[in-house]
């Protein structure tokens, strides 16, 4: 591991058998405005974490629990108080915007789109940090063929190619939540960060998000950092689950290390039923009944 | 391209390299089968031109129109002889020309020229809220931007700034730091929101108008009664010929704003997906939100302190403009500032045609045309503004 700390410009050389995490958090404090409350109003507390390339991190825990503000913090939409936050060996706050959207894709939560451009034209502006500058593009910067065939690829595997003339606006909460992974995927970033992808869509469609972007991880080595609610997706298709509580983090580990029923009741406080997916055999979790008694 | 191995390969030497698997990724053939989905569903630099183009003609033919018609209706021969004379500058010109001459160089030409200037600076400055806001009903009438103006000019009036022929320029200034204020409080608004719901905006101008008007209605009251007479008609929103000078130098100004709003239509394509998809995608969203209401705020001012306020112009042309062409700002931006102008254009042409002898302020024609499509759009419409 490469000792932190050294000159901020190197960038790590894979050759050499060094090995360098794709994100290294040591000690993050984050809060919004001004310190509030007897504990100073932290949202996320003395957060350390590293991820690695290729992995597929879960970032799971309550309603108010922080999940959203790391993420964000991981997208650089927001910056820590104290602690340390570095990208590839590389302070994320020293690297410049373009660098960082060259690198970084997010996706927010799914909200409706007011706009109607067209799904194409959607996806095509997540080839903005890829525009030539040049003096006479005149802020128009019309996109050019490697442009737009990185959107066409984009849309091609999130499989709306057949939409790109429909309006966003017209679009239902999974297409536009595919549109939207689309316009982070014509970034071409080697991370993709999500908030929420499957909330508000039915079975099908998280099934279909999920699988989609196990696949991205699987084929084209992206590092991809979600943001769930839903412990059975998370379990499914996550290789790694942060559980936060009150803006630590509660457990960390494979989903069979995290999700078990003392962890559970610990962070959530509610005793739930914990089994092995039969296809899979990783933890499968089950509310508890009516007629069960609900504290053990 | 690197090759994919099956292991997770080492990172390349630049975080900016992108390794897409090679089966994905084949250029040549399969390229032009997969970009084909793209065509017709963006905007290319063809359709932006065409587009372009025929608005130009058709504004250029407008313009020829609303200069035929007026209390005095001149023939098409006679309209560009007196023009084409007026331009290469012939001084002997036949006696019965000259009072046609005069009306239409130095009455109508420079007003139709500046309902073109005006309307299509609302509408831009209509467009350009619409994306900042995030909101489709925005515009500088209905967020009380416009009454901001009017109130900065009403004051220099007031004081007699307006008055003195060196000081015509300060009225726009005036006019500027008015609008300032409204948009500041807006600003301030939508940064403590990410995104301002769309009837907060709505209840946000409600408030700021009535605080406006009721200053003006003050400033006026307490003016001599014939100043104040002028003062209602110019606040209703009424264009009246400027001398050429005057028109040159607001023109030079409006269009050094408009370039300037032109140079930020990408960015505005990507604010209106969102502030925080905006910003990771590498946009200093709070510089471009500075810029942007700067730029709105002089051009209302400048706009306001002309013609009074105008309502509407900044909202209904986006949105009829978006319907035809779409939502690419690229095309939005300018197309709208041309049928902006064409439509102020007309309806001053009817506000001083329909009734002669009297003339019906403008503004009172698209406020009468606006408010209801704002109903429409409120209620009817209102499943597309969430």
């Amino acid at each position: 591991m490469s000792s932190r700390g050294q000159d901020d410009t190197t960038i790590e050389n894979g050759g050499d058998g060094t090995h360098v995490h794709t994100y290294d958090l040591r000690g993050v404090h984050f809060r919004y405005g001004r310190p509030s409350g007897l504990d100073g109003g932290w949202v996320l507390r003395d957060v350390t974490l590293q991820v690695q390339p290729g992995e597929m991190l879960g970032i799971v825990g309550p309603n108010g629990s922080g999940k959203t503000s790391l993420l964000k913090l991981l997208a650089k939409l927001a910056a820590p108080q104290s602690g340390d936050i570095t990208l590839f060996g590389r302070h994320l706050a020293g690297l410049s915007q373009e660098e960082t959207a060259q690198t970084i894709a997010f996706v927010p939560q799914e909200h409706a789109q007011l706009f109607p451009f067209t799904v194409a034209e959607t996806v095509l502006m997540g080839r903005f940090p890829h525009r030539q500058r040049s003096r006479w593009s005149f802020g128009f910067g019309w996109e050019d063929q490697d442009d737009c065939h990185a959107a066409a690829q984009a849309m091609a595997t999130m499989d709306i190619t057949h939409l790109a003339e429909r309006l966003v606006t017209d679009l239902s909460g999974g297409e536009r939540q595919r549109t939207m992974i689309a316009r982070a995927l014509a970034q071409k970033p080697r991370l993709l960060l999500l908030d929420e992808p499957t909330a508000f869509l039915d079975l099908q469609h998280q099934l279909d998000i999920c699988s989609v972007l196990r696949r991205l991880r699987d084929e084209q080595e992206l590092t991809v950092v979600i943001v769930s609610h839903d412990l059975n997706l998370a379990s499914q298709y996550c290789t790694r689950i942060v559980m936060l509580k009150d803006g630590r983090i509660a457990a960390i580990g494979t989903p069979s290390e995290v999700l078990s029923v003392e962890t559970l009741r610990d962070v959530y406080g509610c005793t739930v039923l914990i089994d092995a997916h039969p296809e899979s055999g990783l933890p499968r979790i089950t509310l508890p009944g009516p007629s069960l008694p609900v504290h053990v | 391209m690197m090759p994919s191995a099956g292991h997770p390969t080492p990172t390349p030497a630049t975080l900016t390299s992108p390794s897409f698997t090679p089966n994905l990724m084949q250029p040549g053939a399969h390229s032009t089968r997969v970009d084909r989905p793209l065509q017709g569903a963006i905007l290319t630099r063809s359709r932006w031109c065409a587009v372009m183009g025929v608005l130009l003609l058709l504004s250029l033919i407008l313009i020829m129109l609303c200069l035929q018609l007026g209390t005095q209706y001149i023939g098409i021969g006679h309209l560009v002889e007196l023009l084409s004379s007026a331009l290469v500058g012939t001084a002997s010109e036949p006696d019965a020309y000259r009072t046609t001459g005069v009306i239409l160089l130095q009455v109508r030409l420079p007003r139709v020229l500046l309902g073109f200037l005006v309307g299509g600076c609302l509408a831009a400055v209509g467009v350009a809220l619409q994306a900042l806001m995030r909101n489709p009903l925005a515009d500088p009438y209905v967020l009380g931007v416009s009454s901001g103006a009017a109130l900065g000019v009403a004051i220099a009036v007031l004081f007699g700034i307006g008055t003195t022929v060196l000081a015509l320029s300060l009225l726009p200034v005036c006019g500027f730091a008015g609008s300032l204020v409204a948009l500041l409080v807006i600003y301030r608004m939508a940064a403590s929101y990410d995104r301002l719901p769309i009837h907060s905006v709505l209840l946000a101008g409600v408030i700021l108008n009535a605080i406006f008007s009721a200053l003006i209605m003050f400033i006026t009251s307490i003016m001599e009664p014939n100043r104040s007479f002028g003062m209602m008609a110019w606040l209703m929103g009424s264009l009246t010929a400027p001398a050429y000078p005057v028109l040159i130098a607001l023109a030079g100004y409006l269009l050094v704003g408009l370039v300037l709003l032109l140079k930020q239509v990408r960015v505005l394509n990507i604010l209106a997906l969102g502030e925080e998809p905006a910003r990771s995608l590498g946009i200093d969203t709070e510089r471009t939100k500075r810029v942007m209401f700067l730029l709105s705020a002089l051009m209302t001012g400048a706009v306001v302190s002309f013609s009074g306020m105008i309502g509407f112009v900044g909202m209904i042309i986006p949105h009829a403009v978006r319907l035809v062409v779409g939502a690419d700002h690229r095309l939005l931006l300018p197309a709208s500032t041309l049928v902006g102008g064409m439509f102020l254009m007309v309806t001053d042409t009817l506000a001083r045609t329909l009734f002669v002898p009297s003339e019906v302020p403008v503004g009172v024609i698209t406020a009468l045309a606006g408010g209801p499509f704002f109903v429409y759009l409120l209620v009817w419409r209102k499943d597309r503004l969430a």
